[in-house]
């Protein structure tokens, strides 16, 4: 089966900044492919050079077979783009935004009409239709950016930080609609800064740090990996830390984080928290507080590079600092 | 190694395919203003208002009557319109370009030129109607036409084609500004001087002399000059060739300059 999309090699410099650093994926048609990555990371970098609107400076990539260079109209016809913020025109309505999008593919009055309509109530909003998009929520304008995205029956889609700044409602109502796509066939890239949505989403993830990939593979992968929960403790001593930390190890088999009073580990199992508080009953040692969580994408950073992810351009030496 | 530039052996947009996209994109700008009224305003009521507060504040003065007054400033009116008018073309490419709608039409299989063109020609239908729209409020304080309807005609399509050269600088004017508010901002304030130091509203023999130089070889007053000649009659063809020649210089610096700095802002965004 060929690859839908393949990159090999990809390098993007902005002056000093390089935004992506010999980078290489793929992904297999009817998956969804998930970026993750911090703030600056080159996400956003990567989908505009494989959706024709940007030129690489090195590498290859193709979509739908298509080389993004030098068969960009080829590619054009085969794709849908959602950007990272939003992009429709405001100061239309949401069915004319539909509506051009359609006209603009080659469809008759009469197609571009139906189609609107389709996505307008596939979309849930059939009644915000004729306001202008101005005037849409944040959750609608997405769904709106999406549909228009979608007029074409794109058979690949990608979908640049698509939940970022909805509420937890319109986050899932998103992913069951990306679901949706993707149970149809459809071929998703999708970038995001929460490992909850790629773990959530995915068939195979590349986690991007600084433009390069620090890793790749299935949820599951990364997860056995980096530990789907973080156990934390916070000492309430300072010389107590070392044991906690040791007797953290010990349960987990993961390497504990220390930063201050504050010890934490990767936790592939709950079963380790009730463990861990007969374990400091046992040794007498008395805790602030104890904690498990998912895994975040900060945890992902800390146990792949040892650091905190930040923006592009951060100190990285501020970890210690802030100790 | 340099990667291979784009080849242009495999399927593509036909020219007639890009004339529709450019249509359709044109009918978009149009649309916009239907849900957004307040910009009919811009280029209906405020010529309209600069109109009848030149005619009645200051038209007695400067040429004894009103109605003398009205055969004089209605052509100038709609060419300092048609100038301010031209704004519209920088300021709706720079949202495109900010709200990240050029972006989601470059990802379209269309012709790469078909945005900036429908943006154009949108302008010039827009242009078109604030003619007849102040020709027909002219009509009704009593402006009579005094030539011919092909006379009328064209006047119309000369002043379309000095707007269409204006529209280039303002498309310059687009790419280069961070944002809408700073395209109105650059375009009006370098339109201010050029419209006003003109003899749109003033015949120039009442300046003084070096403000009759500059004013004599403002493209503004020339066209101002050739549209009187062709509404009430009047020295035509020398103004008319001044104004053609002058659209076409500016067209021949700004149409190319203004596609690389376009391009060069895409490839660095
Ligand atoms: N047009 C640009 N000009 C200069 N630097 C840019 C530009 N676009 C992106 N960058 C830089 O490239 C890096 C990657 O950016 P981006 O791809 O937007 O990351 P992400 O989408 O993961 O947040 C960042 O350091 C960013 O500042
Ligand atoms: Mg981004």
């Amino acid at each position: 089966m060929d690859p839908a999309i393949n990159v090999q090699g990809l390098t993007k410099h902005f002056r000093e900044t390089t935004a992506l650093d010999d980078v290489s994926f793929w992904a297999n048609p009817g998956t969804v492919l998930g970026l993750l990555g911090p703030n600056g990371a080159g996400k956003t970098t990567a989908v505009r050079v494989l959706a024709t609107l940007l030129k690489a400076d090195a590498g290859h990539a193709s979509v739908g077979g298509y080389d993004v260079r030098t068969q960009a109209h080829l590619v054009r016809q085969r794709i849908g783009l959602t950007g990272q913020y939003a992009s429709v025109d405001e100061k239309l309505t949401g069915r004319e935004n539909l509506l051009l999008i359609g006209r603009l593919l080659g469809l008759s009055r009469r197609d571009a009409r139906r189609r609107a309509q389709e996505l307008l109530s596939e979309f849930s909003l059939e009644e915000a239709a004729g306001r202008a998009a101005k005037t849409y929520s944040g959750g609608m304008r997405r769904r709106l950016d999406l549909a228009a995205s979608l007029i074409g029956r794109p058979s690949i889609l990608f979908l640049d930080e698509p939940t970022t700044g909805l509420d937890p409602r319109a986050r899932l109502d998103l992913w069951n609609l990306i679901r949706r796509l993707v149970a149809d066939g459809t071929t998703v890239l999708l970038t995001t800064q929460y490992l909850e949505e790629a773990d959530q989403l995915a068939d195979d993830i590349v986690v991007l740090d600084r433009g390069r990939i620090i890793a790749s593979g299935t949820p599951e992968q990364l997860k056995q990996h980096i530990g789907a929960r973080t156990l934390a403790v916070q000492a309430r001593q300072e010389q107590d830390v070392p044991a906690i930390a040791a007797m953290l190890a010990d349960l987990t088999g993961g390497h504990a984080e220390v930063a201050g009073l504050t010890i934490s580990v990767p936790a592939p199992d709950p079963g380790h928290l009730p463990a861990l508080v007969r374990r400091l009953d046992a040794s007498g040692i008395s805790v602030n507080e104890l904690m498990l969580r998912s895994a975040s994408l900060d945890d992902v950073f800390l146990t792949l590079t040892g650091r905190h992810a930040e923006p592009t351009g951060a100190p990285t030496e501020q970890r210690e600092s802030s100790a | 190694m340099k990667p291979p530039r784009e080849t242009t052996h495999h399927p593509r947009t036909s020219l007639l395919q890009g004339l529709q996209q450019t249509m359709t994109l044109a009918w978009r700008t149009l649309l916009q203003i239907r849900h957004n009224p307040w910009e009919l305003g811009d280029f209906s009521i405020q010529p309209i208002l600069f109109l009848l507060l030149f005619l009645f504040v200051f038209g007695g003065a400067i040429a004894g009557s009103t109605a003398d007054y009205l055969r004089f400033v209605l052509p100038g009116v709609i060419v300092m319109n048609m100038v301010f008018v031209t704004v519209y073309v920088g300021h709706g490419l720079n949202t495109d370009l900010t709200k990240g709608m050029f972006d989601r039409l470059r990802a379209l299989p269309i012709a790469r030129w078909s945005p900036l063109a429908g943006r154009i020609i949108a302008d010039l239908v827009k242009q078109a109607g604030s003619i007849l729209l102040l020709l027909s409020v002219g009509a009704l304080l009593g402006f009579r036409l005094e030539t011919s309807i092909s006379s009328l005609l064209l006047m119309v399509v000369l002043v379309l084609t000095v707007a269409l050269a204006i529209s280039w600088v303002m498309v310059l004017v687009g790419v280069l500004a961070r944002d809408p508010e700073h395209v109105q901002l650059f375009g009006f304030t370098a339109l201010f001087p050029i419209t006003f130091i003109s003899n749109v509203f003033v015949p120039v023999e009442t300046m003084p002399g070096w403000v009759q130089a500059l004013v004599n070889v403002n493209p503004v007053s020339l066209l101002a000059d050739a549209a009187r000649g062709l509404l009430v009659g009047g020295p035509v063809l020398q103004p008319a060739l001044w104004s053609l020649l002058w659209a076409l210089a500016i067209m021949a610096v700004f149409a190319p300059l203004s596609v690389w700095a376009l391009n060069r802002r895409l490839s660095a965004q």
